[in-house]
């Protein structure tokens, strides 16, 4: 059989092709059909107890274990009039940077308290540097039923130890803050709430 | 941590004993303890207890070693070596390894291990040693002792007993090193914790090295607490800004904000500790400074660019070439001085300058050039030590210089030194020092100094034997002729003379030159071949270096342009001032310079805060505090203690720099102003060694009688200064503002043994509450710039005769 010119054996190639299985995914039309891996590590999350406290206590250990760099913390004291985690320290900034960020999952291993995990989320993309820089409350998790907004006080009668022993599950009236606790943040001067004073 | 100061002398080999330590001999001194001799071949033994500067009490027992011949193991930070002693480590005896994993378990069984809560995380010996000497896992499964946490043993302390290893560092410190044993181990066994009688809190000056000090993070400070990690962390050695003590602090700083600050070593001066007001007053350097320079438009300061502000400085300055004053203030470091030394005479033609923005005199000044001005070292820290007698002539060193305090009362209690206080009150730091107590009214220093022959026959003779040291205060400069009566003293019995200022930059500022009638190292003013030396390094004439100048009142009569002095006709009034970091209200005549300062018709101030002095400038620039910039400080001994920035990359700039560009814009020769310029101009000069001026003698001040009593008076360590600002938790360890009297006065001004008591002058009044102490008789004592007791406002201080009444004015 003679041999075809080169230019037309290409187009065999393409016309064999059209009657193919398509291998392209539709994104991000058809993002859900795509799920991604369950252990997938995706966009972090702070948590939060089952009335609504955070869980992060500020210990600084996720920004310790990081390899790159990528979290920023500072911690303070919880008072009676803003508590925002059982016990006496929580994460007053708590920042992660994703330009810097990998992905390694080092910083949830490190966590004690399982404040910090990952989501599934891999949707970060941005077209400027300081919107990647995660703040508190673009981490925080979302608040579900029976959660109340921090600051708030804690169940009474129990202690931190009765958090970290899961007896605590759901918030009750008596923490429902009594108007001033809440207004507390909010006036705060923005240095003060985002911890540059 | 240091190894504990080595006597300077040569060990004779006589006392040396050979000690095999894990089979390797070596010759130590005969009564080393085994943890040292260890240490020295660098093998490290666990410990928690022990400290090099507190005396050993083998309490937590993680040092234990074997050693040859004992049955069971020993604590090495107790044991003295002994010659053909055989020490075995956890290296190479199981029995110590053994011995010191179940110690290690031991102290963590009711451990709360709540690392990620506690400050100490990240740099805690518990933490490495555990990690290092102990065992992975732990057999106790039961529930840890608790308490509740954390307590308050002061504002500033906050102790949480759950940690507590009981290792008594705290409790020996504050016993054997600070004298205020208000901590205590309390109750046995596993309850045993650290504690404070109920209504004693820890308010000791020195509290803050037990933070540093405890082995756990058992202690914390209300400041530090929960703001940061040892890794967020950029520290910088310095030396410490509020006071001539010279202590070497370390300052942590994140993101360029200090988040604390640690005694540094030092062996020679502050050996590892310091006092509350160098650790815990730095809120300062962050809260209200000045952002930019500002200028003054129709009556008001408005912010300007640099460029602007440097060219209305420099214009008004110029204008008033040879009729200017500078007033520097004590807080500057030893380089800024000397650039404000150098401006006043070289940009501004004049000789009127003065650094002491307190309670001063010409006696005082003339004391200084003759006697401390650009001086060599000495006496030192050491001097004190060796000294058979220390005679403090109206200082209160536990608050004016308290390392001075400490070192005093350990060579008082080590070495037996003696010391003797000329004083109106006998204080609880006189009692910790176990000094004598030479009762004075106040004013009348000079003539007990004088009259000491006759007096006191032993103090006299004990000043003769050689390395006796005679300490001045700072408030001597208000009690005529005391200063000559202490000069003349020490060069009568050849003791050493240490004058002793309170602020950080006094010493430095003097030997700058920041004072009239004396350049750069100490040289008379006035002097041919001191003018030639200074003129040559400054590349200008010598005879165009001012001559004298005036301080102190004459200064501040100057710029009033008060009539009734001979320079009104020499014209020789004040029309530009130039005002560094200077508090008015710190000045002996505060109300007479509030007013010169809103006369003068040009005020160009430096400042990194607002203050009295920027509201009524013509001109503001912004500059650097201590921690942006590098510099050195000179204490009271004349050590020059140098340092770097510990903020990186601060904005502002240091008074040098800031000096200098005003200079330019003048088209003055002045260099570049910043710290290595600024130091090679001073090494080339170098300090005087030609004549100096003679010592004032002047005499004592015939006691005057017009009120009923005598005010008393000094500056307590931490007070209203505006360095402690926003810093609550410390101030409110202050030590309580009160009048202090002796029953006999009280009752013969008809006063009760408590209540308050109103203290008068014809310009005002204070009302305090009063207790009965040790006072002389005849004599009230207040302090002096206290919340609610400002001593210089009611146009009082040390030795002003005033009224005390009863109950409120
Ligand atoms: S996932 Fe890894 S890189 Fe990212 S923040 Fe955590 S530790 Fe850092
Ligand atoms: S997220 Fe976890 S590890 Fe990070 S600071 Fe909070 S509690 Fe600590
Ligand atoms: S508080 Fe700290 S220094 Fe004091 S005894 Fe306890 S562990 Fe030792
Ligand atoms: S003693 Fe003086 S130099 Fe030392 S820390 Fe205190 S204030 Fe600073
Ligand atoms: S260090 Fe030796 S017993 Fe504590």
């Amino acid at each position: 059989m003679p041999e075809l010119p080169p230019a037309v054996r290409g187009f065999g190639v393409t016309f064999a092709t059209m009657f193919k299985k398509v291998v392209t995914e539709e994104y991000p039309e058809q993002a859900d059909r795509y799920p991604p891996k369950p252990r997938f590590h995706g966009r972090h999350q702070l948590n939060r107890w089952a009335d609504g406290l955070e869980k992060c206590i500020g210990c600084e250990l996720c920004a310790w274990a990081c390899p790159a760099d990528a979290i920023l913390v500072e911690a303070d004291s919880n008072t009676e009039e803003a508590r925002f985690s059982p016990g006496e320290r929580y994460g007053r900034v708590y920042q992660i940077n994703y330009l810097r960020c990998i992905f390694c999952g080092l910083c949830i291993e490190a966590c004690p308290t399982r404040a910090l995990t990952m989501t599934n989320v891999y949707e970060l993309a941005d077209d400027n540097r300081a919107d990647l820089i995660y703040e508190k409350k673009d981490l925080l998790a979302p608040l579900l039923p029976g959660m109340i907004p921090p600051p708030h006080r804690m169940v009474p009668g129990t202690t931190e130890k009765d958090y970290y022993a899961g007896k605590v599950t759901g918030s009750v009236p008596e923490q429902e803050p009594e108007g001033d606790s809440e207004i507390w943040y909010e006036t705060q001067e923005p240095a003060v709430r985002e911890g540059r004073a | 941590m240091t190894i504990a100061p080595q006597s300077p002398t040569e060990v004779a080999p006589t006392d040396l004993v050979t000690v095999s330590v894990d089979g390797i001999e070596v010759r130590v001194p005969k009564g080393t303890l085994v943890i040292r001799v260890a240490e020295l071949m660098g093998i490290e033994i666990p410990r928690f207890c022990d400290h090099p500067l507190l005396d050993p009490v083998a309490a937590c027992r993680a040092c234990l070693i074997e050693i040859e011949g004992q049955p069971k193991p020993q604590p090495a930070c107790a044991i003295a070596v002994t010659d053909g002693m055989v020490v075995r480590t956890q290296r190479t005896s199981p029995m110590a390894d053994t011995a010191q994993e179940g110690v290690m378990e031991f102290l963590l069984l009711n451990h709360p291990l709540d690392c990620p809560v506690c400050d100490k995380g990240g740099e805690c010996p518990l933490q490495n040693q555990a990690m290092t000497a102990g065992r992975g896992t732990s057999r106790f499964e039961e529930e840890k002792r608790t308490f509740e946490k954390p307590i308050n043993v002061s504002a500033q302390i906050l102790l949480d007993r759950e940690r507590c290893v009981s290792c008594a560092r705290c409790t020996r410190f504050a016993d054997q090193i600070a004298g205020d044993p208000m901590l205590e181990l309390l109750e046995r066994g596993a309850k045993q914790q650290v504690g404070t009688a109920e209504d004693e809190p820890f308010d000791s000056y020195f509290s803050g090295n037990t933070i540093q000090i405890c082995p756990v993070g058992a202690l914390t400070s209300s400041l530090y607490r929960f703001r940061a990690r040892p890794f967020d962390l950029v520290s910088t050695p310095t030396t410490c800004e509020h006071c001539a003590s010279g202590c070497s602090l370390r300052t942590d700083v994140r993101r360029g904000v200090i988040t604390r600050r640690l005694a540094w070593d030092d062996p020679e001066v502050n050996e590892e500790w310091n006092c509350d007001k160098g650790r815990f007053a730095f809120v300062y350097t962050y809260e209200g400074r000045i952002a930019s320079p500002l200028v003054r438009e129709n009556g008001e300061l408005r912010p300007a660019s640099w460029p602007e502000a440097l060219d209305v400085a420099a214009r008004g300055l110029a204008a008033a070439r040879g009729r200017a004053g500078v007033l520097t203030g004590g807080r500057l470091t030893r380089e800024d001085a000397y650039a404000y030394a150098k401006f006043a005479r070289v940009a501004m033609g004049t000789g009127d300058i003065d650094f002491r923005a307190r309670v001063a005199s010409d006696e005082e000044a003339q004391f200084l050039a003759s006697s401390v001005a650009g001086m060599p070292l000495g006496p030192t820290y050491a001097d004190l030590d060796r000294a058979p007698v220390v005679l403090l002539v109206g200082l209160e060193p536990e608050d004016e210089s308290p390392i001075i305090f400490l070192r005093l009362r350990r060579a008082a209690q080590k070495k037996g030194v003696r010391i003797v206080s000329l004083s109106p009150v006998r204080t609880r730091g006189m009692d910790k020092m176990d000094a004598q107590w030479w009762a004075c009214q106040p004013g009348g220093e000079a003539v007990a100094l004088r009259q000491i022959a006759e007096n006191s026959a032993d103090t006299l003779a004990a000043l003769r034997q050689p390395g006796a040291v005679i300490l001045v205060g700072e408030r001597m400069a208000g009690v005529p002729g005391a200063l000559s009566a202490a000069a003349e003293l020490a060069s009568s019995t050849g003791a050493r003379l240490g004058w002793v200022p309170r602020r950080a930059g006094e010493r430095g500022a003097l030997d700058a030159g920041a004072l009239a009638g004396l350049l750069p190292g100490g040289r008379p003013a006035d002097d041919p071949r001191a003018r030639e030396e200074v003129a040559a390094v400054w590349g200008v004439e010598a005879s165009s270096l001012p001559t004298g100048g005036r301080v102190g009142q004459s200064l501040v009569d100057a710029i009033l342009g008060d009539t009734s002095r001979a320079e009104r006709e020499e014209e020789r009034h004040i029309d530009a001032l130039l005002v560094a970091g200077v508090e008015v209200a710190d000045h002996e005549r505060a109300e007479d310079l509030r007013r010169a300062l809103s006369d003068v018709p040009f005020l160009v101030a430096l400042s990194t805060h607002h203050n009295d002095v920027t509201e009524v400038a013509d001109v503001v620039f912004p500059v650097a505090v201590v921690a942006e910039k590098a510099g050195s400080f000179t204490d009271w001994e004349g050590r020059t203690k140098p340092f770097s920035a510990a903020i990186h990359g601060a904005q502002s700039v240091a008074d040098g720099r800031v000096l200098a560009m005003i200079a330019d814009s003048m088209d003055v020769t002045f260099g570049a102003g910043d710290v290595a310029s600024l130091r090679a101009e001073m090494d080339r000069l170098g300090m005087w060694t030609g004549a100096r001026p003679a010592a004032p003698s002047v005499a004592p001040a015939a006691s005057d009688a017009s009120g009923t009593v005598a005010l008393a008076t000094w500056r307590l360590l931490l007070d209203a200064g505006a360095l402690q600002e926003g810093e609550p938790h410390l101030a409110a360890t202050a030590r309580p503002t009160e009048a202090l009297m002796s029953s006999e006065t009280a009752r013969s001004l008809g006063l009760g043994q408590a209540g308050s008591v109103t203290v008068s002058t014809d310009h005002g009044s204070l009302e305090l509450p009063l207790r009965i102490a040790d006072v002389v008789d005849g004599t009230v004592w207040v302090p002096m710039t206290s919340e609610g007791s400002r001593v210089l406002a009611i146009g009082a201080s040390h030795g002003t005769r005033v009224r005390v009444t009863g109950g409120t004015a």
